[in-house]
């Protein structure tokens, strides 16, 4: 207790150490949380992101704090459900044998952009014949424009976007060939004078103000009833914006912090301590166990350790677990053993060894009460340095395409982005945001491994 | 195993014939060449002579704190009576090692661990040896042998870079000492230190030595501050044994001629003599001359110095030089006839 009270002490006279500590505390905090608010199977759950899960969410935008970066701005998803109380206007009077149900949407379109879709979800339950839907957009100057009249099934979903007859309406009413959903909010101010030509979208601007959207449902039997949501999709999402599976990359970018931590931490952990222990067990017996020793890390430090990852990554198993403990059984006789050896060689010789060896402490007893304890020091910066190697490994694995299948982790988000091909289409949020974790990362801990070896290794202290 | 003779069972050390030769690349080092003495129990033998003539070697071939690169390795060595050269490594470490024969080893102020409390690193042979003795006994033992070396008890607490070297020194003897073992192996003990805590040590050493019963084998290159503690005196030049005899006859009249140049060339606190030296140099124990190892610096070699002499009997005293061919009263080549001779 004392040792660790007087390490904090000095601790306090290296800024570095302290910025290092607050970032790996701060992570290891996102990682307690992430874990307790997320719990794992509802992680794995979420990160497979079926279309129930994730559809309300618009596809690959970028997170809302852009808007503030930007003068033309981006809209918000307008989610409006008539499932909800209060969202909807709905009235309902018996025509025949069924009803006829009026839907009203209303909404205030203020950005500056279209949104990227716009869709009707519809949630009908009809004992028989299937319910009918007619459907007309008024914009905020009055002009309205007729959805169409069509059957709706269990699901049945319309596309604004992608209706023949909507866009021929669409363009019969706007006189040039733009899609129907950019047309229901465009501002005709800002369409060309020159119907001939062809629009440049650039110039389009939605026209701001009050939407409405109105339903009329009649169903064919009086317990049919039919409940739809209509969904104008944003072009920002949450505080990490989404990807092509309309993912939360928040959920990603969390839960990447604790399978990260956990990757580094065990592997370097692992690899530090075992390296000594055989070290020193090799250069205490010395003879054929050192020679075995040394031989099996000559051989393995020839030996191709991506490749061999790979291969087991192809071959074996893509869990994160089992790549873990590859690489550490790979890691373990490396170079390592050989700087611990040359370490352990001169320790070997000191009076203090050879008075223990005098009062009959046995083997074991050097090993691990004289011998390592004189080198944990040097381990420990050593230790703290070689965890973000350890994260950049599993994240260069995931980018390489053999990433744990289930588990959301920073290099699998990145691996992603690039598959589809997010530099190229400008979403820069989408690699930045694990990568800038992942530099996060290693900032911290080479901050803090810089300044333990200042402490533990007196020659580079500046006096 | 053979079982020793009462008379090798009351002596606390009896060697008789060892060898240790060390292999290096280029030949043979033999570093203790057929050396057989014996040592009563609570007596302090004090081995002397220059450096590289194989004293260290010899303290290391009782404790068996051997190289790796042993040659051979041969005799009978008898601690507390019990015969240990035929132990294996393993049963030596347990029944011996610190239970028969304990070492302050010759770079002592490095000798603790500095990782480890003072009261953990003494408390060690302790735990090593005494199956099931608990901490607060161990603790104890600890308290009472700190006491009894003159360390303050306070320091138990301590790590041993907080210590001077007089301290730690105490400290390492305290080690030695807390298992109660019948033989102390000291390979200059004092080397380090100044003058007055020299003392302070011997006089640490006398109060064991009185009190508890010790035998000590005192390996040192300074005869004068070791004749306080000796009750024998085993000259020791080029692995060989040149002179085994009792302190007061020795420091009265050395016999061998390297012993009477060994003590002439010790100042004396009183007279006005002038100190001599002794020419030349020993010579290489990978390639020792044929017979006496003396004789290319002894003033009184003769022809027959051409062949090693054998060990004579003059008295109580033993000594291998040609010199003493006619008054000796026996010759104590074989090692059987050697136990029987008590210096």
């Amino acid at each position: 207790m004392g040792f660790l009270k007087s390490f904090f002490r000095e601790l306090k006279y290296y800024p570095s150490a302290i910025v290092g500590t607050l970032i790996i505390v701060a992570l290891l905090g996102v990682a307690l949380y992430a874990v307790i608010a997320i719990p794992y199977h509802r992680a794995v759950y979420l990160w497979r992101g079926t279309s129930e899960v994730w559809y309300r969410n618009p596809k690959m935008v970028p997170p809302s704090w852009v808007n503030y970066f930007r003068t033309k701005k981006l809209p918000t998803t307008i989610d409006l459900d008539s499932r909800k109380e209060g969202e909807v206007q709905r009235t309902e009077k018996k025509l025949g044998d069924g009803k006829q149900i009026e839907l009203t949407y209303e909404f205030d379109y203020t950005a500056d952009e279209f949104p990227p879709e716009i869709v009707l979800y519809f949630y009908p339950t009809y004992a028989a014949k299937q319910p009918f839907v007619s459907g007309e957009w008024i914009t905020p100057d009055g002009r309205k424009v007729r959805l169409g009249n069509f059957i709706v099934t269990q699901g049945y979903s319309f596309h604004m976007g992608q209706d023949k007859d909507l866009a021929r309406r669409v363009r019969r009413m706007l006189h040039v060939d733009i899609p129907a959903d950019i047309g229901l909010l465009v501002d005709p101010a800002s369409l060309p004078k020159d119907t001939s030509q062809p629009v440049d979208h650039k110039d389009l601007r939605p026209l701001k103000g009050h939407y409405k959207l109105h339903l009329s449902i009649i169903t064919f039997s009086p317990q049919d009833e039919v409940q739809a949501e209509l969904l104008v999709y944003g072009g920002v999402y949450g505080i990490a914006g989404t990807d092509h599976l309309r993912r939360d990359l928040m959920v990603g970018l969390l839960w990447g912090t604790p399978v990260a931590m956990a990757f580094g931490l065990i592997s370097a952990l692992v690899i530090g301590l075992a390296t000594m222990i055989i070290a020193a067990i090799g250069v205490w017996y010395g003879g054929v166990v050192d020679d075995l020793i040394q031989r099996i890390t000559e051989i393995n430090m020839v030996l191709p350790f991506l490749p061999i990852l790979i291969m087991v990554g192809i071959f074996v198993s893509r869990s994160l677990w089992v790549i873990m403990v590859v690489t550490i059984a790979l890691s373990i006789f490396g170079a390592g053993i050989k700087s611990y050896r040359a370490m352990f060689l001169q320790l070997r010789e000191s009076p203090y060894i050879e008075a223990a060896q005098a009062y009959g402490a046995g083997n074991s007893r050097i090993i691990f009460l004289y011998l390592i304890p004189r080198i944990l020091p040097m381990l420990i910066p050593g230790f703290i340095s070689a965890i973000p190697s350890f994260v950049f490994l599993e994240a260069s694995l995931a980018v390489l395409g053999i990433g744990d299948p289930v588990l959301p982790t920073w290099g699998k988000i990145i691996q992603d982005a690039q598959a589809n091909a997010a530099l190229y289409k400008g979403l820069y949020y989408w690699i930045l945001e694990p990568s800038v974790l992942l530099m996060v990362t290693g900032l911290g801990f080479a901050l803090l491994g810089f300044a333990l070896d200042r402490i533990f290794n007196p020659r580079l202290r500046q006096e | 195993m053979m079982v020793p003779s009462d008379e090798i069972r009351e002596k606390a050390l009896v060697v008789e014939d060892l060898v240790l030769y060390f292999q290096l690349t280029h030949g043979i080092v033999q570093a203790v060449d057929h050396v057989s003495f014996s040592l009563e129990k609570n007596r302090a033998v004090v081995v002397i002579g220059e450096s590289g003539c194989g004293k260290t070697s010899m303290g290391r071939a009782l404790t068996r704190l051997l190289p790796r690169n042993v040659n051979r390795y041969t005799g009978k060595v008898y601690i507390d009576g019990v015969e240990t050269m035929s132990m294996d490594d393993e049963t030596y470490r347990e029944q011996v090692r610190w239970v028969k024969i304990s070492q302050v080893p010759q770079a002592a102020m490095n000798a603790l661990n500095p990782v480890l409390k003072l009261k953990d690193q003494v408390m060690e042979p302790l735990l090593l040896h005494e199956k099931g003795i608990t901490q607060e006994e161990a603790l104890e033992r600890v308290h009472a042998v700190f006491d009894f070396v003159g360390v303050p008890d306070g320091f138990i607490e301590r790590y041993p870079f907080e210590l001077s070297g007089g301290m730690r020194q105490r400290v390492v003897i305290a080690m030695a000492l807390i298992t109660n073992p019948a033989v102390i192996v000291l390979d200059e003990p004092t080397s380090a230190l100044d003058v007055l805590t020299q003392a302070n040590i011997y006089n640490v050493l006398k109060r064991i030595k009185w009190e508890k019963g010790t035998s000590f084998v005192l390996i040192t290159h300074d005869v004068a501050t070791s004749s306080e503690l000796a009750d024998d005196v085993l000259v020791m030049y080029a692995g060989h044994m040149m002179e085994h005899s009792s302190a007061g006859e020795f420091f009265t009249e050395p016999l061998h001629p390297y012993a009477k140049m060994l003590m002439a060339a010790v100042p004396k606190l009183y007279g006005e003599e002038e100190l001599q030296f002794i020419p030349g140099k020993p010579p290489s124990l990978l390639d020792p001359p044929t017979g006496c190892r003396f004789a290319d610096r002894c003033p009184f070699a003769m022809e027959k110095c051409k062949v090693e002499p054998p060990t004579f009997r003059v008295g109580d005293r033993l000594v291998k030089c040609w010199l003493y061919e006619k008054e000796a009263d026996e010759i104590v080549s074989s090692p059987e006839a050697l136990a029987g001779v008590s210096a």
